[in-house]
């Protein structure tokens, strides 16, 4: 069993040699049976976990990790969270997300590193600063924060950014919300896993799901690399894998995702910053790296690993936001598969097989999901009922035509 | 001070001596040097700082592999932070700066840190900093984290060159077997490419006296003639970095400080690679104390800079290959004992510089310590590439395994030692015939370090990360090799793990009793070396990022005083003047009054035509383009297939089996796109064709009460009467003998003429409309005047008053959802549940009193329950009108608000204010004046 | 940088290149009665294949339909045909 962390027990703990500090969590064989499975050990899976545990007061839970924890999009993703959304569909998940993210490290115990220096997503026009004032209203009116702000306001927020009028897109002003910002992804991977072991939860790594255990045309658990494993029911949690093991259809198409890591330097930006005409954003980690992300490959693909068109369309574009960069030097890239859905906004809730539960589908932006996701995956399956958040996400609502589409909010047709 | 320079040996140029500062301190040194190879030769010992507790540094390396040595650069006015120094050639007149210490390297007041360091182990920080919260601590830590500053300075003129190019055979390293394997394909008749990183070819073979007999500097020169000779090509200086898809491999080529290096994509047919070996770092007490250096990477230091690292040299080995490099240094007239390295209890005596080394409590008095605990393949561009490893449980190293078959890797990087065993597999690799086994020659028997020894023990030299973290890591089950990197920092350094890798996942192994390959390797991920961000921008820079269209009447707008602004990624005329606010009304008012005219040459005019058609237009419009009359024009929607309005235009039917689409300017590729999509996919392609003419025909549009005798007098050989030429019809005529097409279609709701000539001739025709516009008092109109017009009348802007949820029946053109018989696209969608709400957003007018200020666009419809709001739909347009004397507006409201009069509360950035529903045509209700 | 092949124009990198969708997907009769399950599948529902996957592709330039056969793990291509209708 794990220790409380603290300031007081690092002290302790570091005089006398770090040897007292017990595992972060356990490394169990599988059980036979569980009431509940979750397939997939990334953040929205342990976090299902954690709070099937800790809200539902369920005992018997297993997470089942093809590999290590965290290791999917989890660990590959630019670390961003924020709740600037514009349908209140999408407000609502994004910002309970945000606001469970406000009081994780203190309910984990583990300092996932909530970072809110604040997210500006630009305007470069006029028409794109009504667009963002369209954006920011909706937000206020939804009970997000959001300002609108000018150029000399973005200036003041990151003057590493290219403000001459003569740019290719001069910055206008732009969305600002202020309590976006980054967090430490593995922390917060390692924060739930931790704190759902202390709850009795079996993180099971290495162990792979084959299939679903289907009788009677309702699933009973998993078949796994370490034998069948039984349940009542099944959350499913795999971004970019969630069609792989097959047994339903889902409304999804894997990319990969690349980002970027520079050279550590001192600080030269203090806040996020997303341009949607260069097609880039990024931000400076505590390490002093800055953390680059961009659009998709445009190739479908499971490789998580991308190529130089994607690379060269999102540098590009940030040597553009800031030509002060293009000295700077990479230091690694790598990319990621992620499920992309038609509206691009996540698919949470029972699929055509009775007894397993999908959260997936969260595209370019699962991390700042994690604990909504988990959250809203855990009442699922706890209570076979959606969460009055979850249920706009449901999978019927593609049958409806109830999508709910970002970009088309922001008036492209496609 | 302990590293000296002798004349004995390396391949620097002695008649060019270089003047360099470092910290302040003013040094020389000799072309051919890095900044590490210059400063060792001048006895300097301390190089930098550690990352986290701030330890003293000295090189480890002299190659790529070396974490420590790293300089914020600065010559002739540009400064690089984070440059590496073993691998950074000197120039003359730098400036170089230790990163992460102040004021110096030598002296630097964040050393006390590591008085801490048993409260700073891995992770520290994921246990504390929680209350109040984290931010708080933030900023503080951030400031000490990081290595080098940016200036923030752009340097001029730094623009890599991005080149393409193919080989039937890439050669990475050009040491023995490199070099070996491009002169025997380039004498077999290949395209060869060799790349190395160095300033000179030769990798490490300067360190030997003799290569087949001949001298070794010699053997590299001939080789090197031999491969010109044979038309192989050799690129020095490059690196390749990184291996992708379908066999593509990138080369990035230095050219000097503060010049941007080219990329090279070199799409190789085969590739062969022999990259060489590193040291992998023998892992004792205090082991990163300046001083201690890889035994390779002095050997290379005498061989290619004629510097000798110490005076006396203690060699701790544990592989077989130590007497190579004692011989390098001995014959350099280094003072030398090896000793087999084969205790737990071994450390290293000296702060800023060793000076001692205690063995299992025996004291070896020196000044230097010479580790290797085994050879390291550098194997990155294999991993990339998609190869295996395999676990050498005698080389104590991963060896290169299964892998792709146009990947060879041979040389040391194969775990081949020994020239003559070289020379045989680089020859039988290139030219196809069977390979040896490897030599069993080679063996390293490194030992593991001791866990719980008192010791502390490097394993990662800049991020601090020492045998202890790793036993942390243990202890705290963050065993996976991924959880240890991340949890600890382990090769998250500049190095990205090339030195500390192996030897954490060694003691890993142990801690957990599994063998190496067990435990496994982090993703090997590009690029292999730091490059700078410039040299992925390609041409993608300033106006040319998203280069904009040009009109061919660019010139004629800005003789006219044009503002240009960017429409639909059009630059066009926004409006014709100095001051926007009263320019704007004067052009929209004239244009009412009188006449106005405008450059609308990028409305589309896309051609569909064929015997199909007919069919086909039917099925992309919503709208019935079956029953369109030839000369005749109708106004219609094209949706997406989930029934949302991509585009409105016009299309003209000019016969039975030819339309032309005038889609929005600004949806032209889509429309073209979307248009070949349906032909090919569903249709018979050889029925139907469509051709985009949008680029052949410019138009002039002229509109108001006096458009007609404007035209008249530009126009020949079309009755434009009312009754001869009625709304929603086109004309063929002429213009001084020019054809012209023209259609009466409005988008200004007064009488219209759009006028298209074949574009080298639209300079004529603008002449000529605005010669007979002056007597009119009419005058040119931007696209300002334009939107308000457009508004006044309640004309929609796709992707403006629509989003991309708006159907067409939330316009006002809800029947042929109703009664269209065909299939069309978009059809289906619009009876889904989503498209029967009764909560859809419709387009509508928003009224406020004239005197008040037009209603912000982007401000929202809102209600209010219970404290809370809600967002009923939003402001799209909205202008000060001067042709109806009062604001209006246009927005996409809830339905169920939109009633006649009805009074709504509207919402912008944080305050309120009310307005009333009305129609969205604000002027001209009857459509008298469009008719006239 | 993939490089695909055109059957037009040969060997040309991706960028060239425009994804359109799975090779196979057939249009509902519009004409006919369509179920909102059978429209939404038609809609939104796609293979995405793990490994060989048959697909529609552009290629921009020359603006033709082509079916591509494509292993989505390994990016290998493995046959490309005309996309013609009557031909899938």
């Amino acid at each position: 069993m794990t220790k409380s962390y603290s300031g007081f027990r690092l002290l302790k703990e570091g005089i006398g040699g770090n040897k007292g500090w017990g595992q972060a969590w356990r490394t169990p064989e599988p059980e036979k049976i569980y009431d509940f499975i979750i397939v997939g050990g990334g953040g929205h899976g342990l976090a299902t976990a954690y709070y099937l545990a800790k809200k539902h007061g369920q005992k018997k839970v297993a997470v089942i990790e093809r590999g290590w924890l965290g290791g999917g999009n989890t660990g590959r993703n630019t670390t961003v969270v924020r709740s600037n959304y514009f349908y209140p569909e999408s407000a609502a998940l994004y910002d309970m997300s945000l606001k469970l993210y406000e009081q994780l490290s203190r309910e984990l115990n583990f300092n996932i590193m909530l970072s809110q220096r604040g997210m500006v997503v630009l305007a470069h026009s006029d028409p794109e600063m009504e667009l963002s004032a369209r954006i920011v209203n909706a937000m206020q009116i939804n009970g997000t924060d959001a300002e609108l702000i000018d150029a000399d306001r973005v200036k003041k927020l990151a003057p590493i950014l290219n403000t001459r009028p003569d740019a290719r897109f001069p910055i206008k002003g732009g969305v600002y919300q202020g309590r976006g910002g980054t967090a430490r992804h593995d922390a917060v991977a390692w924060g739930y896993a931790r704190a759902a072991d202390a709850l009795g939860v079996d993180i099971i790594q290495n162990c792979e799901v084959t299939n679903f255990l289907i009788e009677g045309g309702e699933c009973k658990g998993v078949e796994t690399s370490k034998g069948t494993i039984r349940a009542s029911r099944v959350g499913v949690a795999v971004a970019g894998h969630s069609t792989v093991m097959g047994g339903y259809k889902l409304p999804i198409q894997t990319y990969t995702l690349q980002a970027f890591v520079s050279e550590p330097m001192k600080p030269v930006m203090d806040t996020v910053a997303f341009s949607p005409s260069y097609g880039t954003y990024f931000s400076q980690s505590d390490k002093g790296g800055l953390v680059i992300g961009g659009g998709l490959d445009r190739i479908p693909s499971y490789a998580q690993k991308g190529n130089m068109p994607a690379q060269e369309a999102v540098l590009s574009g940030l040597i553009e936001m800031a030509p002060a960069l293009a000295k700077v030097k990479l230091l690694r890239h790598w990319g990621g598969a992620v499920d992309v859905t038609p509206d691009s906004s996540p698919v949470i809730g029972p699929v055509d097989v009775p007894g397993i539960y999908i959260n997936c589908g969260w595209g370019t932006g699962g991390f700042k999901a994690i604990p909504a996701g988990g959250y809203l995956l855990a009442h699922l399956l706890a209570t076979g009922k959606h969460h009055e958040v979850s249920a706009p996400f449901d999978p019927s609502r593609f049958r409806k035509g109830r999508l709910i589409d970002e970009a088309a909010a922001s008036g492209i047709a496609h | 001070m302990s590293g000296y320079r002798i004349e004995t040996a390396g391949r620097v140029n002695r008649a060019a001596p270089l003047t360099f500062t470092f910290d302040g301190v003013g040094y020389s040194g000799f072309e051919g040097d890095t900044l590490v190879s210059a400063l060792l030769a001048n006895g300097v010992d301390v190089l930098g700082r550690s990352f986290k507790y701030h330890r003293p540094r000295g090189a480890w390396g002299a190659w790529f592999d070396d974490p420590n040595a790293v300089f914020s650069v600065r010559l002739n006015g540009v400064e690089m932070p984070n440059m590496i120094g073993a691998t950074t050639p000197l120039e003359d007149g730098m400036e170089l700066r230790a990163v992460n210490a102040f004021p110096t390297a030598k002296s630097d007041i964040k050393g006390a840190l590591d008085l801490f360091n048993r409260f700073l182990g891995a992770g520290f920080y994921y246990k504390t900093f929680m209350w109040p919260d984290w931010h708080l601590f933030e900023h503080p830590i951030r400031k000490m984290a990081g290595l080098g500053a940016l200036d923030g300075k752009v340097i001029e003129d730094f623009e890599s060159d991005q080149i393409h190019d193919r080989c039937d055979l890439l050669v990475v390293g050009g040491g023995v077997s490199g070099l070996t394997a491009a002169r025997t394909a380039a004498e077999a008749g290949q395209n060869v490419v060799l790349v190395d990183d160095h300033a000179e070819l030769g990798g490490t073979a300067f360190q030997r006296q003799l290569i087949d007999g001949v001298a070794a500097a010699d053997w590299v020169g001939q080789q090197v003639a031999a491969i010109t000779a044979a038309g192989g090509r050799m690129m020095a200086n490059a690196t390749a970095f990184g291996v992708f898809d379908h066999k593509l491999v990138g080369i990035v080529q230095n050219k000097g400080f503060g010049r941007a290096p080219d990329l090279t994509r070199m799409r190789a047919k085969r590739m062969v690679i022999a990259s060489g070996v590193i040291d992998r770092p023998l892992t004792f007490g205090n082991n990163d104390r300046p001083g201690v250096m890889s035994l390779n990477g002095a050997a290379e230091l005498v061989a290619r800079y004629g510097v000798v690292a110490g005076k006396k040299i203690a060699i701790l080995s544990s592989h077989s290959e130590v007497d190579h490099y004692a011989s390098v240094l001995r014959d350099a007239g280094g003072d030398v004992e090896v000793i087999e390295a084969r205790s737990t209890n071994i450390q290293a005596l000296g702060k800023k510089r060793v000076n001692g080394l205690k063995l299992d409590g025996r004291r070896v008095a020196c000044d230097t310590i010479l580790t290797s605990a085994g050879l390291a393949p550098v194997l990155h561009l294999w991993r990339h590439a998609g190869g295996k490893l395999d676990w050498s449980e005698t080389a104590n190293a991963f060896l290169p395994a299964a892998g792709p078959d146009w990947i060879s890797v041979t040389g040391s990087a194969n775990g081949i030692f020994g020239v003559e065993a070289k020379l045989a597999d680089v020859r039988a690799v290139v030219l196809g015939s069977d390979r040896q086994a490897r030599t069993a020659s080679y063996k390293a028997t490194p030992v593991t370090p001791d866990p719980d020894s008192k010791l502390r023990q490097w394993v990662d030299f800049q991020h601090d990360v020492t045998v202890k973290d790793i036993a942390l890591a243990k202890r705290e089950n963050y065993v996976s090799v991924e959880h240890l990197k991340r949890y600890t920092t382990l090769g998250m350094a500049n190095d990205q793990g090339k030195t500390s890798n192996v030897p954490a996942l060694s003691l890993m192994a142990k801690l957990q009793n599994k063998p190496v390959p067990e435990v496994g390797t982090t993703t090997f991920r590009p690029p292999f070396v730091p490059v700078p961000l410039e040299i992925y921008r390609g041409a993608h820079r300033q106006q040319q990022f998203h280069p904009v269209k040009r009109l061919s009447l660019e010139a004629q707008h800005r003789a006219a005083g044009a503002a240009l602004g960017e429409y639909g990624g059009w630059l066009r005329p926004a409006w014709y003047g100095d001051k926007e606010a009263d320019t704007v009304k004067v052009e929209a008012k004239r244009a009412r009054e009188t006449a106005g005219f405008f450059d609308a040459s990028p409305l589309g005019k896309i051609e569909v035509m064929g015997p199909d058609a007919e069919a086909f237009m039917n099925f992309i419009y919503y709208n019935n383009m079956a029953t369109l009359k030839p000369g005749f024009i109708r106004y219609g929607f094209v949706l997406t297939e989930r029934g949302a309005v991509f585009d409105d235009g016009v299309v003209a039917r000019f016969d039975q089996n030819r339309y032309v689409i005038s889609c929005s300017s600004s949806h032209v590729e889509g429309m073209s796109g979307l248009l070949e999509a349906w032909r090919q996919d569903g249709n018979d392609p050889d029925r139907v064709f469509v051709h985009d003419t949008t680029h052949h025909w410019s138009t002039v549009t002229v509109t108001g009460p006096k458009a007609r005798d404007i035209v008249g007098a530009v126009v020949s050989g079309i009755d434009l009467s009312a009754e001869a030429f009625p709304h929603m019809q086109f004309r063929l005529g002429q213009m001084n003998g020019i054809e012209v097409r023209v259609a009466r279609v409005s988008f200004t709701g007064d009488l219209s003429f759009e006028i298209s000539i074949e574009t080298g001739k639209v300079a004529e025709l603008w002449q000529a409309v605005s010669d007979a516009a002056k007597a009119h008092g009419a005058g040119p109109m931007g696209m300002e005047a334009l939107a308000i017009l457009r508004a006044e009348k309640g004309y929609i802007v796709v992707g403006k008053d629509t989003d991309g949820e708006t159907m067409p029946h939330d316009l006002g053109f809800g029947a042929p959802r109703l009664k269209k018989k065909a299939a069309f696209v978009g059809d289906r969608s619009l009876h889904t549940e989503n498209a029967n709400r009764e909560d859809r957003k419709l387009l509508t007018g928003l009224a406020v009193s004239a005197g008040e200020t037009p209603l912000p666009e982007g401000a929202h419809i809102v209600s209010r329950q219970n404290g809370k709001m809600k967002s009923h739909g939003f402001v799209t347009s909205s202008y000060d009108s001067p042709n109806t004397g009062a604001p209006i507006a246009m927005a996409l409201v809830d339905a169920t608000l939109v009633k006649d009069g009805a009074k709504v509360e509207i919402f912008h950035l944080g305050a309120s204010r009310h307005a009333t529903i009305a129609s969205p045509v604000f002027y001209d209700q009857q459509g008298d004046r469009l008719n006239a | 940088m993939q490089r695909f092949p055109c059957p037009f124009c040969g060997l040309r990198d991706e960028t060239e290149f425009f994804y359109a969708g799975d090779l196979g997907k057939v249009r509902p009769d519009t004409t006919q009665p369509v179920s909102d399950e059978e429209w939404s599948a038609y809609l939104n529902d796609y293979a995405n294949v793990k490994g060989r996957a048959k697909e529609v592709w552009v290629h921009t330039a020359c603006q033709e339909y082509l079916a591509l056969e494509r292993d989505t793990v390994t990016m290998d291509v493995l046959s490309v045909t005309q996309f013609r209708k009557g031909e899938i």
